[in-house]
C-alpha cells in the first residue's frame, strides 16, 4: 500500500481515476493547479486505487495524502 | 635469501586484509574487498601504493585499515584512499588518518583528482589522542578537502557507513555516489539517537542511501551495486579535466538519433500544460551522453553533464513535469552546487528555461526560499565559463533571473518562438492589475473582460517585441537549436574573464 502525496501546495483541478481503477507506475492520478500551472501527480507504482482522499476543488498542502494505492 | 621470502610473506599477509570472517560478512552484503574495488576502478590496478606497511607491527591491522595510492582512470593519474572494512570495520587510527592526509597532499602537489572510497565505522576511540584533536588529526582531512575543493575533482564512493565526523568526507566532495542498502551517513547512530534524544528510528530512515539522495540531498547518486558505483564514477570523471587549470577533454562527436517527435512538436502551446524537459535535452545533446546528478532530489530542476558535439556541457533545466518546474529551496540549492562544480572545472553551462517562478507561500518562506534562491543567483552570476540561456517557454519573475537571464551576462540569451518573458503570467497579471475593476463588473461580463485583458497582455510580452527591444539575442527555430548551440559554444571557447577582484564574496548561504 502506498500513499500518493501532493508534491506541492495547490488546488485539486482534475481527478483522472476512480476508486477501484487499476493504475500503472507514472500514470497520473490527480492534476493539481498551482502557480497557474498544471501539476500532474503520478502513481509511484502499479496497483489499484483503494481510496481517493480529495475532491476536485479541494486545497491540498505539500505532503497531504491524495489517494491510496494498493 | 631468507629476507626475500620474509618480505614476500609479509606482503602476502597484508594484502589479504582482515580476518576471513569479515571477508565473508562483507560478501554476504554484496560488498567487494577493498583491493578488488580498486582493481575495478582503475584502468588496470593501483599503480603505486604508499604506507602499505603502516602499523604492520601491530596484530590484525594491515595497512592500518586503509589503502592509499595512485592509479589511472581513462589514462589519467588519480589519487585514492580506500577504507578496508575487514580491518576493525574500517575505523581510523593514527596511521589511517596520516595516510589519508598524505595522499591528499599528493593530490594537491600533483593537481590530480582525489577519490574517497569510504566504508568506515569512524574513529578508533582507543587511538583518540593520536588521531582526533591535533594538527595532523582527522580534522586535517577535512581542512585539506576544503582546500582541494575546486582545484581538483573530489569524488566520494560510499560503500558502507560514513559515521560521525567521517560523514564530513562525503560532505566536502563534489559528488557522493551511494550504494543502496549498504551506504549510510549520519552524525549519531540510531542507537545513540535513542539514548541521547529518545528517538527510535532505523538506520535506513535516518541515514540511508535512498533518504540522502532524495530527501536531504547530501548524497547525489543512488546506485544498486558497487559495480554500478564504480562505472558511474569512471563515466562521471570523463567529463572533467584533472584540475582547474585545464579544460575537459573533448571526445569524438556523436550525432543525435532521429526522434519520433521534433522539438517543435514536443513543446505544448499552452504554457501551463506540462511536458517532459528530458525529451528536449535528448534532442540537443550527443546520443547517450547525459550523466544526471541528483536525479531523485528536487526533480523540478534537472542538472547533469552532457556532451554537445563531443564537448562537455553542464545542463540546468526546469522540469515542467515535476511541481510545474517551479523553483523551491531544494532545487535552488541543487542548482547552486552544480553551477559551482561546472564553473570550477571549466565546463560550459546551458540553462533551459520553462519556469513559472519561485514557489510562494508560508511553507517556503519559512524554509528561507529567498536566501536559497539568492545562492543560486550568486553562483550563476559568478560563473565565468561560456554560459548560454535558452527561453524555451515561460520565464516569469525571478525565475528569469535565476536561470541566467539577460542581466546576468550570459554569452547569449536565446529564445524559441514559444518563449514568454514577463514579471508574471497573463492570468496572474490581469488579476493583479484589474482586481478592483473585475469585482465591479457584473458577473456575466467578467470572463469576456479577463480574456480581452489577457490577450492584450500577451501581445505586450510578445517574444518578437522583446527581440526588437534586444532583450534576447536571437529567436531560434527549435529544430535548429542544437546547431546554434554548437556554433556558439565553439566561439565562446575563447572566453577568458575574471568575475571581479576581491578576496571572496559574502555568500547568501
Amino acid at each position: 500500500m502506498t500513499e500518493i502525496k501532493a508534491s506541492m501546495a495547490g488546488n485539486v483541478w482534475k481527478i483522472t481515476v476512480n476508486e477501484g481503477d487499476k493504475v500503472e507506475e507514472d500514470q497520473d492520478v490527480v492534476i493539481l493547479e498551482s502557480m497557474k500551472m498544471e501539476i500532474p501527480i503520478p502513481a509511484e507504482e502499479d496497483g489499484t486505487v483503494k481510496e481517493l482522499k480529495v475532491a476536485e476543488g479541494d486545497f491540498v498542502n505539500e505532503g497531504d495524502t491524495i489517494a491510496i494505492v494498493e | 635469501m631468507n629476507y626475500i621470502n620474509d618480505l614476500k610473506e609479509r606482503i602476502d599477509k597484508i594484502e589479504k586484509g582482515g580476518h576471513e570472517k569479515y571477508h565473508q560478512k562483507n560478501e554476504e552484503k554484496g560488498k567487494m574487498f577493498v583491493r578488488s574495488r580498486l582493481k575495478q576502478l582503475f584502468d588496470e590496478d593501483i599503480d603505486v601504493e604508499d604506507a602499505f606497511f603502516a602499523n604492520n607491527m601491530a596484530d590484525g591491522l594491515p595497512s592500518d585499515g586503509v589503502v592509499t595510492g595512485i592509479g589511472r582512470i581513462h589514462g589519467q593519474d588519480v589519487c585514492v584512499m580506500a577504507n578496508d572494512s575487514t580491518v576493525k570495520a574500517g575505523s581510523w587510527g593514527k596511521r589511517t588518518v596520516e595516510k589519508i592526509i598524505r595522499i591528499q597532499e599528493t593530490a594537491a602537489k600533483l593537481e590530480i583528482p582525489m577519490l574517497y572510497l569510504v566504508d568506515s565505522a569512524g574513529a578508533r576511540i582507543t587511538d583518540q589522542i593520536e588521531m582526533f584533536p591535533g594538527r595532523r588529526g582527522a580534522g586535517r582531512i577535512f581542512h585539506n578537502q576544503i582546500k582541494l575543493s575546486g582545484r581538483v575533482p573530489q569524488v566520494c564512493l560510499l560503500f558502507g557507513p560514513s559515521a560521525a565526523g567521517g560523514a564530513y568526507i562525503p560532505a566536502f566532495c563534489d559528488i557522493v555516489v551511494m550504494v543502496d542498502g549498504n551506504a549510510s551517513m549520519y552524525l549519531g547512530s540510531p542507537r545513540m539517537a535513542e539514548k541521547v534524544i529518545g528517538e527510535k528510528v532505523s538506520l535506513e530512515e535516518m541515514g540511508g542511501a535512498k533518504m540522502h539522495t532524495s530527501v536531504s540531498g547530501v548524497g547525489d547518486v543512488l546506485v544498486k551495486s558497487e559495480e554500478e558505483a564504480i562505472s558511474y564514477t569512471r563515466h562521471y570523471l570523463s567529463y572533467f579535466p584533472p584540475n582547474f587549470r585545464e579544460k575537459p577533454a573533448a571526445v569524438e562527436p556523436k550525432t543525435v538519433k532521429q526522434f519520433e517527435k521534433s522539438i517543435t512538436e514536443l513543446i505544448p502551446e499552452n504554457q501551463n500544460a506540462p511536458f517532459n524537459m528530458l525529451d528536449l535535452i535528448k534532442q540537443l545533446i550527443d546520443e547517450d551522453s547525459f550523466c544526471e546528478i541528483k536525479k531523485k532530489f528536487a526533480p523540478e530542476l534537472i542538472t547533469g553533464l552532457s556532451r554537445i558535439d563531443g564537448k562537455a556541457v553542464g545542463i540546468i533545466a526546469n522540469q515542467p513535469r515535476m511541481k510545474g518546474g517551479v523553483l523551491f529551496p531544494d532545487s535552488a540549492d541543487k542548482a547552486a552546487k552544480f553551477i559551482q562544480l561546472c564553473d570550477a572545472f571549466n565546463i560550459p553551462l546551458l540553462f533551459l528555461m520553462d519556469i513559472p517562478g519561485f514557489m510562494i507561500g508560508t511553507k517556503v518562506e519559512q524554509a528561507g526560499i529567498i536566501r536559497h534562491g539568492a545562492k543560486m543567483l550568486a553562483t550563476m552570476s559568478e560563473a565565468t565559463v561560456p554560459k548560454i540561456s535558452v527561453v524555451v517557454r515561460k520565464a516569469y519573475g525571478a525565475g528569469l533571473y535565476a536561470m541566467a537571464g539577460p542581466a546576468f551576462e550570459p554569452d547569449a540569451c536565446l529564445a524559441l518562438p514559444t518563449a514568454q518573458i514577463a514579471v508574471m503570467g497573463p492570468e496572474a497579471a490581469v488579476n493583479a492589475v484589474y482586481a478592483n475593476k473585475i469585482a465591479e463588473l457584473p458577473e456575466e461580463e467578467r470572463p469576456q473582460f479577463v480574456k480581452e485583458k489577457q490577450e492584450e497582455y500577451k501581445d505586450n510580452i510578445d517574444i518578437y517585441r522583446l527581440a526588437s527591444e534586444m532583450v534576447v539575442d536571437a529567436v531560434v527555430d527549435p529544430d535548429k537549436l542544437r546547431s546554434e548551440l554548437i556554433k556558439r559554444y565553439q566561439i565562446y571557447e575563447a572566453k577568458n574573464v575574471t568575475f571581479t577582484e576581491r578576496k571572496h564574496g559574502v555568500y547568501p548561504v
